[in-house]
């Protein structure tokens, strides 16, 4: 049963909590992996193609291995061999898999691609030696443009015979012919997305420890899944998962960058056994944008039938995705996925889809935040296109299309059933909160001045907390120590996502504990059970559920304990301010710290139950609403109101989930207006610092204003996960905006990003055009 | 490469250690000093993740050599909190308004922050978005930094930083 605001009273889920990882974050006393320090500690540093596609004739390392210092110059024939097995828990060992060969063998196949690794006494020898490396390369025609990827001769794996990856067609476009073909109107259009990436603020790396005597393997990494990392090289280096210890702390922003283990992680992996000494790996800023990853980059043919009140009868997706040379995970998956959510949060009677995903020789594709969020920006864009050629005011179109509460669940034409949403209320709240009505009044004044004001609009539902395979577990460990404080293990590890905040928050709450006393330890996975990691939009809603099943076991022992000492029994027992009373005299009563005490028996005060999800998946929805001036004279887009109103159920800490609506939406404006990480006809990469690839900055983003409604999800506390959200409502809200602007000049915009070159180009085209 | 000995006056305490003259005053500070609050983001000066003062106006420590600051007077995010560990005012708004999540770029903010309100103790709203567009965040999309700046130069204006 859903709690009301009176049940939360007291509650520290809910409160805006100061956060736990604060103190030592600001006073520069966190620890990321590269303030690991271990005595004899060596550094890494790759050798990577100069070119996009080439054989590699020969490694000559003599020069390299010659200069003082230098340990080891490692190619593709020392790590390769070492490989075991190659498959993520996550994913499973069932799933197909792409070549990932740790070191590129025999042929190199992106501009970065890792050749050799040189292991040195310091980062900077290691870069002297990198230099020194002599390896005879023979380029070869490269196919960098994925779109003509298919017809290539050339092949970016010759064994696979093509360079499509695998393809899927649920239903043909042909089999909705009928509905199109007898509709009052049919809106399509071919939409693109450009290149861009997480980009955290730190890179990717890890040290590597391996202790020859005892064959025990410790990692210290940057990872959003210390456990994942754990299992990975396990069984990467065939070794029993008890001797390989992962250690994370603080993990400099990841952002589904670092959920999987990628080739890099791999070789040093690989080396620690060779070297037997520690060997430090960070990446710097042009390796994290030559080699980390690439997301986005696809196009789409999407069309729309609608009746002649501007009903929606049937949706169709022809998707394509550019998947670089050597993607991870095996992308047809979330491909797929771009399809099945592609009707959103209407009423789509009608669809299916097609999705092919593509080789080529650039960097491979990896998870970000919203991996198929293409599916949302396909979706709205064409909406405006839809509501501009069909004379219907967009928000209009939107309200006759959008799911009502009565009519859930609901179960989209492609399979998914979506329930516990309320897109048309989050819908109707946004718009409220801008004033809808008064901005066209204002943007019909601004155009007779000659300014061009638009507004933009997006509605999406998110299948947060996936319930399947490894992603479905999580499991804490709560322990009153002997001080009376509260320690929770859990898998966890700050990220940026403030699970440490979070767990402890729902643990004071959970046994009654002042929150000052509730401790937490996270990120290393000799203390912690397992669990999958901040991925999905999981940590919210499994974190809850781990610490609630826990919290529970240990409360029962609590209470048991308390009424013997108390004389009563333990239905008459309250937990609150660290302390066990009688309900009736609450003024007698034992603090936790006595408790402990008293505790003879070996069980003593802990427990450790697992937690599993008993849904595929919880539903999230929001609405984006942008508004914003077009200078047509220099193609500036300025951002004037930005506003979001997301369903993800009770917050347990509004901060949090404001902080992570925002970041996400911050990097779906800095995808729409700023960021591409591009290369050359010939695969070379060209946005490789931060001079060229842009991040938006303070001056570039807009006072973010939150609107919030409340359906509890199925799952533990009705959370649901937030992560990622922002980051699939911003693109399509933003670009849709631009267009209003630009609607007097009868612009259709459907490639991206929105630079201001590309705005000026637009409009000169319509005014040569005209 | 011969080393050279760089002295410095650092967080008030005097610092020295022999080092390349290749080496970057951030690498100088995390490597034999320690000091691991300053952060490496991006090493060609864009990020503002390694801004230290050197005495007392911020400078990205990515694109200085050790031996450039060789006698300076250093302050790094490992000095701004008093001694005792109370948090700075900056530190304290960036606290209270959720302005850090994975803290990564946070030491750079601080530092950056500290030395704007110092010098402008009364900023408007585009002055404050002006003196951040130099250090990059991917967490917060800036708002409760900008939040916390707001609140800082509260402080400022009393003459508390």
């Amino acid at each position: 049963m859903a709690e009301s605001a009176a049940d939360r009273a007291g509650r520290y889920a809910g409160a805006r909590v100061r956060r736990v990882e604060d103190s030592r974050l600001l006073t520069g006393h966190g620890t990321f992996v590269d303030d690991v320090s271990l005595p004899g500690m060596l550094h890494a540093c790759f050798v990577r193609s100069p070119f996009a596609h080439a054989a590699i004739r020969g490694i000559d390392a003599s020069a390299a291995q010659a200069m003082p210092g230098v340990r080891f110059v490692l190619t593709a024939s020392d790590l390769n061999p070492g490989v075991h097995e190659q498959w993520h828990t996550t994913i499973g060992k069932q799933m197909p898999e792409t070549p990932r060969p740790p070191l590129a063998e025999g042929e190199a196949r992106f501009a970065g691609d890792p050749v050799a690794l040189v292991i040195a006494e310091s980062r900077y020898l290691a870069e002297d030696a990198a230099e020194r490396v002599e390896v005879d390369y023979e380029p070869l025609p490269a196919v960098v443009d994925y779109t003509v990827a298919e017809q290539s001769d050339v092949l970016v794996h010759a064994k696979h015979g093509s360079n499509v990856i695998a393809k899927m067609t649920t239903v043909p476009a042909s089999a909705l012919e009928p509905v199109f073909a007898s509709a009052a109107h049919v809106v399509s259009a071919t939409i693109h997305q450009q290149c861009y990436a997480p980009v955290p603020m730190e890179g990717r790396g890890l040290v590597v420890d391996y202790a020859k005597a005892t064959g025990e393997l410790t990692i210290y990494a940057s990872t959003q899944s210390p456990h994942e990392v754990r299992q990975f090289c396990a069984r990467l280096l065939g070794m029993p998962e008890e001797r390989v210890r992962v250690v994370m702390r603080d993990t400099g922003g990841g952002f589904g960058q670092k959920i999987m283990v990628q080739r890099d992680e791999m070789c040093l992996m690989l080396a620690a056994p060779l070297v037997g000494q520690p060997v430090k790996w960070v990446e710097d800023r042009r390796e994290n944008l030559l080699a980390a990853g690439k997301s986005r980059l696809e196009h789409a043919d999407v069309k729309m039938a609608f009746d002649a009140k501007g009903e929606i009868l049937a949706a169709y997706i022809d998707f394509v995705q550019d998947c670089g040379a050597y993607p991870t995970p095996w992308p047809l998956f979330p491909a797929a996925a771009v399809g099945t959510f592609f009707p959103g949060p209407y009423r789509v009677p009608r669809g299916g889809f097609a999705v092919k995903t593509l080789y080529t020789h650039t960097v491979q594709r990896a998870p970000y935040r919203g991996p198929w969020q293409f599916e949302s920006l396909a979706r709205e864009v064409l909406l405006d296109i839809a509501a501009r050629r069909m004379g219907i005011d967009p928000a209009e179109l939107r309200r006759r299309n959008l799911l009502r509460r009565d009519e859930l669940p609901f179960k989209n034409p492609n399979g998914m059933a979506y329930d516990k949403i309320s897109p048309l209320e989050t819908f109707e709240q946004a718009l409220a909160m801008l004033d809808y009505e008064a901005f066209r009044a204002e943007q019909a004044e601004a155009r007779k001045a000659g300014r061009h004001l638009g507004v933009g609009m997006s509605n999406f539902v998110e299948a947060s907390t996936p319930g399947y395979g490894a992603y479905a577990t999580e499991t804490a460990k709560i322990r009153v120590e002997a001080s009376g404080r509260i320690t929770v293990y859990i898998h966890g590890g700050s990220s940026g996502n403030s699970i440490e905040t979070t767990v402890v928050q729902l643990a004071a709450d959970a046994l009654g504990a002042k929150i000052e006393d509730v401790d937490t330890i996270q990120g290393d996975t000799a203390v912690t059970a397992v669990g999958a990691g901040a991925a999905g939009s999981r940590s919210a809603s499994m974190s809850a559920g781990a610490v609630r099943a826990t919290a529970s076991a240990l409360r029962e022992r609590i209470l048991e304990i308390a009424a013997k000492k108390l004389g009563a029994s333990p239905d008459e027992i309250q937990l609150a301010e660290s302390r066990a009373s009688v309900r009736a005299r609450p003024e007698t009563g034992v603090s936790f710290r006595e408790l402990a005490a008293l505790v003879g028996d070996p069980k003593g005060l802990e427990a450790s139950v697992p937690y599993t999800a008993n849904n595929p998946a919880i539903f999230v929805n929001a609405t984006h609403v942008c508004t914003c001036e077009v200078d047509v004279e220099t193609g500036r887009v300025r951002i004037l109101r930005y506003i979001v109103s997301e369903d993800c159920g009770p917050m347990i800490n509004p901060n949090v989930v404001e902080g992570q609506i925002a970041g996400g939406t911050v990097q779906g404006i800095g995808g729409v207006l700023f960021e591409q990480l591009a290369y050359d006809d010939d695969g070379n990469p060209v946005t490789t610092t931060f001079m060229d690839y842009l991040l938006p900055t303070a001056t570039d983003v807009p006072e973010i204003e939150y609107g919030h409604i409340e359906t509890p999800s199925p799952g533990p506390g009705g959370y649901k996960g937030v992560g990622e959200g922002g980051a699939i409502g911003a693109p399509p809200a933003v670009v849709n905006a631009v267009a209003d602007a630009l609607s007097p000049f009868g612009v259709t915009i459907t490639r991206l990003p929105l630079t201001p070159a590309r705005i000026l180009s637009l409009l000169d085209r319509k005014a040569t055009w005209s | 490469m011969a080393e050279v000995k760089v002295r410095l006056r650092v967080n008030g305490q005097q610092r020295e250690a022999s080092v390349e003259p290749r080496v970057t005053l951030a690498d100088f500070l995390r490597e034999p000093l320690r000091l691991t609050g300053t952060h490496l983001g991006c090493e060609h000066g864009v990020c503002g993740a390694c801004t230290v003062l050197v005495d007392g106006a911020a400078v990205r420590s990515c694109l200085l050599f050790a031996v450039q600051a060789d006698g300076a007077d250093v302050t790094t995010i490992e000095g701004i909190a008093s001694p005792d560990g109370d948090l700075s005012p900056v530190q304290e708004a960036f606290r209270d308004c959720h302005g850090l999540q994975c803290g990564f770029c946070t030491p750079g903010f601080i530092v950056s922050v500290t030395a704007f309100l110092r010098e402008h103790p009364d900023p408007t709203e585009a002055e404050i978005r002006e003196a951040l567009s130099g250090n990059l965040c991917r967490c917060t999309g800036y708002q409760g930094i900008l939040h916390a700046v707001r609140q800082a130069a509260d402080a400022a204006r009393r003459g508390e930083l």
